[in-house]
C-alpha cells in the first residue's frame, strides 16, 4: 500500500512495514504492517504493552533487529532516503550520525572498560570531521548540556562512578552527541526512581526542543507520553490501533484498546473501587486472532471484527484501526 | 484414558526442543546409537562373545597370537586376533568393557552424589561451612585427579591383606576415582545454588516455614540439575580413562578381572613385535566409546543452553 | 485497648543493618573500613485487622526490607515486631514466629522468579497446604487446589501445567493462589504488580481488592507507584532511606502532603490529567545507604534545610492528621 508523500517530506516514514520471526514452527509476525510518520522536531510516543512490538520497530527503524527477526515487508525512508534495505557499512554511519539511540537500562549502555568522556569523544570523531581537542570540549558541552555537575572532573570517571539517573544523561549525551534528526528512545525512564524519571524526561524534551531533533519514544508508560510527546501511536499485537494528537488519544480515546488502557490506569485523585478491566492478555504472537487482534477481548466486536482486519482510518483528529468507526468509502483517508 | 494421555506425553517429549535438537543432529544421533550399541554388547557378553575369555578352561595356547580373521593366518571365532594365551580379542573387548564401563559409572554416580550433597550444603548454609568445604575442594583441585587416585589406592593396599584388596580392587578403584572427581560438581552445584537461593520461589518456600533441608531438596536440587548432567557425561569418558590408566599402570583392577586398559596393558609389550591387534582393538574401543560420551554430552550442553535456541 | 482496635501487626524501632564491609583479609591489606549499610534505621508503624497499609518509597529506601523483615526472611537487627501483641522479631520472639508463621503470607515482585518452574502449578499451590496440614487424601486436596485457582480466576485445570506455559499476569495469580492456600490473614504483597503491563496490573489488583472483601485479610502493600498506591491504600507510609518520613490516612496523605519529601514525590508524579500543572524541578538523586547524610537524611535536597536539620535527627510526631518526621513541619515553618 503506497502512502502518498507529503508536501513536506516527513523526516521518517515508515510504511506498512513487517517484521517476522522465522521459527522452526513457522513464522512469527511480530510487527504487522505498521505505518506512520514523524515530521522534524516532533515527539511521537509509541505506547503498548508487552508484546505489543513497539521496541521492534524501534530496532528495525536503526537497523539493530537481532536476528533470527527480519524485515520482511515495507520500507523505512529516513529523509526521503530508503534506509530499511541498506548494507552494513552504510547504516552504520547513518545510525549514530543520524538516526541516535537511547535504550532502557544505563548500565548496559555504556560500557565499563572505558571513561565516559573517551566514549563520547569516540562516537564525536566517528561522525563528525573533528579532532581530539575539539571533540573534548564538544564533549564537556555535552555533559554540562545534559546536567553533569562538575563536568571537568567527571569527564574522565568511569560509568561505575555514576549513579543510574546520571548515567542516563550521559547516554542522552551520547546518543546526541553527533546532532542527529531523530533519537529512538526505548523506555528511557523505566529503570529509574520516580523522581529521576522526572528530571530524565525534562531533560529529553527541552534537549531535543533546542536541537529541533525529532523523538521516537517508545514506552508502556502513558505518564511519560503525556507529558513528553506530540503525538502517539497507541500498538497492540504487532499493530498501530489508534495515532494521532496525544491529548486527543488520552483524554478522548476511541478504539476500545486505547479506552480500556486508559481506564486501567490508576490515578491519584481519581476515586474509583475497581479498574477498568480488560479481561484476557494480548495474544501470543503464535496465536494472534483473525481479523481485529483484539476482537476477543472487546466487549464492542461484531461479527466483521472477527473476520476482517480493519484498516486505519481518519476519525476527526485521529487514526483508529476499529470497524467500529467504519466509514464511507470517500471519507477513507490516510493517517495523520 | 491412561494411554492417551501417555501417548500425548510422548508426543509432546518428540516435538520438545531437545528431542528436536537431538533429531536434528546426526553426528549425535550417531554418538547415542553407538553408546547404545555398546552398553548393549558389555551387558550381554555372556551370551554373544564368542568365549569367556577368562574362563581358562577355553583357552588353548594353539591359539596364541592369531592375526585377525581378514588376515592371512586369522581363523573363524577369531574376529579380531587373539592375544598371548590365546584368548579372543573381541572376546576380551566385550568383557573388559563390562569392567570399565562398571567402574566409571560407578565412580560418577559416587562423584555426583558427593559432590551434589556438599555443593548444596555449602551453597546454601554459606558461611564458615561453605568457606570450610571451598577450601577442603581448592587443596584437592591442586592435585592431578591421578594422583588422588593413585594415593587412596595406594593407602589401601597397604592397609588390608592382598588378597582382600583384590576381591575389593573394583570397589576401591570406584571410590578412588570418585573421590577425585567430586569437586567440579561440588562448584557447579555450589554456584547455582547461589543463584537459585535468592530466587523468590525459595523466598516463598521459606515463607511457608519449610525446613532449610527440604528446600535445599525438593526446590532448589531440580533446578541446579542440568548443567550437572552434562558435567556427569563428560565425566564418564574421563572416569574410564582414568581407570584405564590406573588399569595401564598396573594399579588398578586385578588381572583376574581385566578391564579395557588392561588389556591395553598386555597388548603394548607386543606392539612392536608385529601383534598389534592385541593393543589396537581394545585401545580404539576405548577411544570410540569415549569419543561418543563426550559428543553426547556436548549435545546435551548446547541443547540445555536456551541462548543458542 | 479494644480488642477490635488492637493493632493486628506492628514494628516498633525496627532496625536491619547489613555488612556491607570487604572481607577480612582485604581490610588487613587494603586498610578498608567496616561498612554498614543501614536498610532499616528504627521504623515504627501498626496496621489493622482489615486495612491496607502501603509503604512507598524509591529504590534504597528499605521497604522491601521491612517487609521481608516482617515475614521472617531477615532477622532483625534491633527493635521489635509484634503480632497480635506477640514478640516474633528477634531471637526471643523465634518461637512465637513458628506459632504464628502460617498466618502471614507473601507475595512477590518478579512473576518469573516466584514459582518454582520444575513444579506443577497443583503442587505449588498445596504446598502450604501440606506444611499446614500434612498428609491429606489426594482428592481432597485436588479440589481445594482447584477451588483456589478458580478463585484466582484461573481453570482447576491448569494445575497440571508448568509455570511457563502461563503469562506474568497469570503468575501473579498463580501466586496469590498459593498465598491464600494457607488461609492467612496477613498478606504481604512486595511490588506484585511492577513487573506487570498496565491491563494485567488492574486485573490483579482489582483481585486483590475482592478477595481482601471476602476473606477479611489485612494487607501490607510495598510500592513505588504512587497512584497505585493511592489506589489501594487506607493507610500509606512514605519511607527515605531506611527511615519513615510520613504516615498518615491515603486522602491526608495525598491532599495534603506534609514532609518535603513527600511533596517532591507527589510533585514528580507525571501528569496524566494534562492539566498542565507546573512541576517544580527536583534536584538530586537518593544517596549510599551506607553512607547517608547526616542528621535529616533528606536535607541535602530539601529546599527549606537549615542547620538543625543538617545536624539533628528529627523526632517522628503527630501534626494533624498524619505523624510527620521533619523539623520544619514540627516548627511550624512549611
Amino acid at each position: 500500500m503506497a502512502v502518498p508523500a507529503l508536501a513536506n517530506e516527513p523526516l521518517l516514514r515508515v510504511e506498512d512495514l513487517r517484521v517476522e520471526f522465522p521459527t522452526r514452527r513457522g513464522r512469527l509476525t511480530a510487527v504487522d504492517g505498521v505505518s506512520f510518520e514523524i515530521a522534524p522536531g516532533e515527539v511521537l510516543g509509541v505506547v503498548g504493552e508487552s508484546g505489543a512490538g513497539k521496541s521492534l520497530t524501534g530496532a528495525a527503524i536503526i537497523g539493530l533487529l537481532e536476528p533470527p527477526g527480519k524485515i520482511t515487508g515495507g520500507q523505512i525512508v529516513l529523509e526521503g532516503q530508503r534506509i530499511d534495505n541498506l548494507p552494513y557499512h552504510e547504516m552504520r554511519q547513518i545510525r549514530g550520525r543520524r538516526i541516535g539511540a537511547i535504550f532502557q537500562d544505563p548500565l548496559t549502555s555504556l560500557n565499563p572498560l572505558y571513561t565516559i568522556g573517551r566514549q563520547l569523544t569516540e562516537t564525536i570523531r566517528t561522525h563528525l570531521p573533528l579532532g581530539e581537542t575539539a571533540a573534548r570540549e564538544r564533549a564537556l558541552a555535552l555533559l554540562r548540556a545534559v546536567g553533569i555537575p562538575a563536568a571537568e572532573q567527571r569527564i574522565d570517571q568511569y560509568p561505575h562512578q555514576f549513579s543510574g539517573g546520571m548515567r542516563q544523561r550521559v547516554v542522552i549525551a551520547l546518543a546526541l552527541a553527533a546532532e542527529p534528526r531523530l533519537i529512538i528512545a526505548d523506555e528511557p525512564t523505566t529503570a529509574l526512581d520516580v523522581s529521576i524519571q522526572a528530571q530524565i524526561i525534562a531533560l529529553l524534551k527541552r534537549l531535543c526542543r533546542e536541537h529541533g531533533t525529532a523523538v521516537m519514544l517508545v514506552t508502556h508508560d502513558m505518564g511519560v507520553i503525556a507529558e513528553t510527546a506530540d503525538r502517539v501511536a497507541v500498538m497492540y499485537a504487532g499493530r498501530i490501533v489508534e495515532i494521532g494528537p496525544v491529548r486527543e488519544v488520552v483524554r478522548h480515546a476511541r478504539h476500545p484498546y486505547t479506552v480500556g488502557l486508559m481506564g486501567s490506569i490508576p490515578l491519584v485523585g481519581r476515586d474509583v473501587a475497581r479498574l477498568a478491566q480488560i479481561d484476557g492478555a494480548m495474544p501470543r504472537l503464535n496465536a494472534i486472532p483473525l481479523g481485529c487482534a483484539f476482537n476477543p477481548r472487546c466487549q464492542k466486536a461484531f461479527d466483521i471484527c472477527r473476520t476482517q482486519r480493519p484498516d486505519l482510518r481518519r476519525v476527526g483528529p485521529v487514526a483508529v484501526a476499529c470497524h467500529l468507526f467504519d466509514m464511507p468509502p470517500a471519507d477513507a483517508g490516510r493517517p495523520p | 484414558m491412561a494411554s492417551g494421555s501417555s501417548e500425548r506425553a510422548l508426543a509432546r517429549a518428540w516435538d520438545s526442543d531437545i528431542a528436536y535438537s537431538f533429531r536434528s543432529s546426526p553426528l549425535t544421533m550417531a554418538a547415542a546409537a553407538f553408546t547404545a550399541l555398546y552398553l548393549l554388547g558389555a551387558m550381554l557378553a555372556p551370551w554373544i562373545a564368542p568365549q569367556d575369555p577368562f574362563d581358562l578352561k577355553q583357552l588353548d595356547l594353539l591359539n596364541a597370537f592369531l592375526p585377525p580373521v581378514w588376515e592371512v593366518e586369522g581363523k573363524a571365532g577369531f574376529l579380531l586376533g587373539a592375544d598371548d594365551q590365546g584368548r579372543d580379542v573381541l572376546s576380551t573387548i566385550l568383557y573388559g568393557s563390562r569392567v570399565s564401563l562398571l567402574v566409571g559409572f560407578a565412580s560418577v554416580v559416587l562423584a555426583m552424589l558427593l559432590g551434589i550433597g556438599l555443593g548444596l550444603i555449602s551453597g546454601y548454609a554459606g558461611g564458615a561451612v561453605d568457606a570450610f568445604i571451598m577450601r577442603v575442594a581448592d587443596v584437592q583441585l591442586s592435585f592431578p585427579a591421578i594422583l588422588i587416585a593413585l594415593l587412596i589406592d595406594g593407602v589401601t593396599r597397604g592397609l588390608i591383606s592382598a588378597q582382600r584388596h583384590e576381591e575389593l580392587a573394583v570397589f576401591v578403584l570406584v571410590i578412588s576415582i570418585g573421590l577425585s572427581f567430586w569437586v567440579q560438581y561440588a562448584r557447579t552445584v555450589r554456584g547455582l545454588v547461589l543463584v537459585e537461593k535468592n530466587k523468590e520461589y525459595v523466598l516463598a518456600a521459606r515463607v511457608i516455614g519449610l525446613p532449610p533441608a527440604l528446600i535445599m531438596l525438593r526446590h532448589v536440587l531440580p533446578n541446579v540439575l542440568g548443567p550437572v548432567l552434562v558435567i556427569a557425561t563428560i565425566n564418564l569418558g574421563v572416569a574410564i580413562i582414568t581407570e584405564a590408566t590406573l588399569s595401564f599402570l598396573g594399579v588398578g583392577v586385578p588381572s583376574t578381572q581385566p578391564s579395557l586398559g588392561t588389556l591395553i596393558r598386555i597388548g603394548n609389550d607386543y606392539l612392536f613385535s608385529g601383534e598389534w591387534w592385541i593393543t589396537i582393538f581394545p585401545g580404539a574401543a576405548l577411544a570410540l566409546l569415549v569419543l561418543a560420551v563426550n559428543l553426547l554430552g556436548d549435545w546435551l550442553r548446547d541443547a540445555l543452553n536456551p541462548k543458542l535456541h | 485497648m479494644n480488642r477490635a482496635e488492637a493493632p493486628l501487626i506492628e514494628v516498633d524501632r525496627l532496625v536491619r543493618h547489613f555488612d556491607v564491609s570487604p572481607p577480612l583479609l582485604n581490610r588487613l591489606f587494603e586498610g578498608g573500613r567496616r561498612r554498614i549499610l543501614k536498610a532499616v534505621d528504627g521504623v515504627s508503624f501498626a496496621i489493622r485487622r482489615g486495612e491496607t497499609f502501603s509503604l512507598v518509597g524509591e529504590s534504597g529506601c528499605g521497604k522491601s526490607t521491612v517487609a521481608r523483615l516482617m515475614v521472617g526472611l531477615y532477622r532483625p537487627t534491633g527493635g521489635d515486631i509484634r503480632f497480635e501483641g506477640m514478640e516474633i522479631g528477634g531471637r526471643e520472639g523465634s518461637a512465637n514466629r513458628k506459632l504464628v508463621q502460617r498466618r502471614m503470607q507473601m507475595i512477590f515482585q518478579d512473576p518469573y522468579a516466584s514459582l518454582n518452574p520444575r513444579w506443577r502449578v497443583r503442587d505449588i499451590v498445596a504446598e502450604p497446604i501440606r506444611a499446614r496440614e500434612g498428609r491429606l487424601p489426594a482428592a481432597v486436596l485436588a479440589e481445594r487446589v482447584g477451588g483456589l485457582l478458580r478463585q484466582v480466576g484461573l481453570a482447576s485445570a491448569d494445575g497440571e501445567k508448568y509455570p511457563h506455559e502461563f503469562s506474568g499476569g497469570q503468575r501473579q495469580r498463580i501466586s496469590i493462589a498459593r498465598a491464600l492456600a494457607g488461609k492467612p490473614e496477613f498478606l504481604v504483597a512486595d511490588e506484585p504488580t511492577s513487573a506487570l503491563d498496565v491491563s494485567v496490573q488492574a486485573q490483579i489488583l482489582n483481585l486483590m481488592r475482592d478477595l481482601q472483601r471476602q476473606f477479611g485479610l489485612t494487607y501490607l502493600f510495598i510500592s513505588h507507584n504512587l497512584a497505585v498506591v493511592y489506589h489501594v491504600s487506607d493507610r500509606v507510609g512514605v519511607m527515605y532511606l531506611g527511615q519513615l518520613v510520613e504516615v498518615a490516612a491515603v486522602k491526608a496523605l495525598f491532599g495534603r502532603p506534609r514532609h518535603p519529601y513527600t511533596r517532591l514525590l507527589l510533585d514528580a508524579l507525571p501528569d496524566l490529567e494534562m492539566s498542565g500543572r507546573g512541576r517544580t524541578p527536583v534536584a538530586g538523586e537518593v544517596p549510599s545507604p551506607i553512607d547517608p547524610p547526616s542528621g535529616c537524611t533528606f536535607h541535602p535536597r530539601c529546599p527549606h534545610a537549615d542547620a538543625r536539620c543538617r545536624g539533628e535527627r528529627p523526632r517522628f510526631h503527630v501534626h494533624g492528621e498524619a505523624m510527620v518526621a521533619c523539623h520544619a513541619v514540627e516548627e511550624g515553618r512549611i
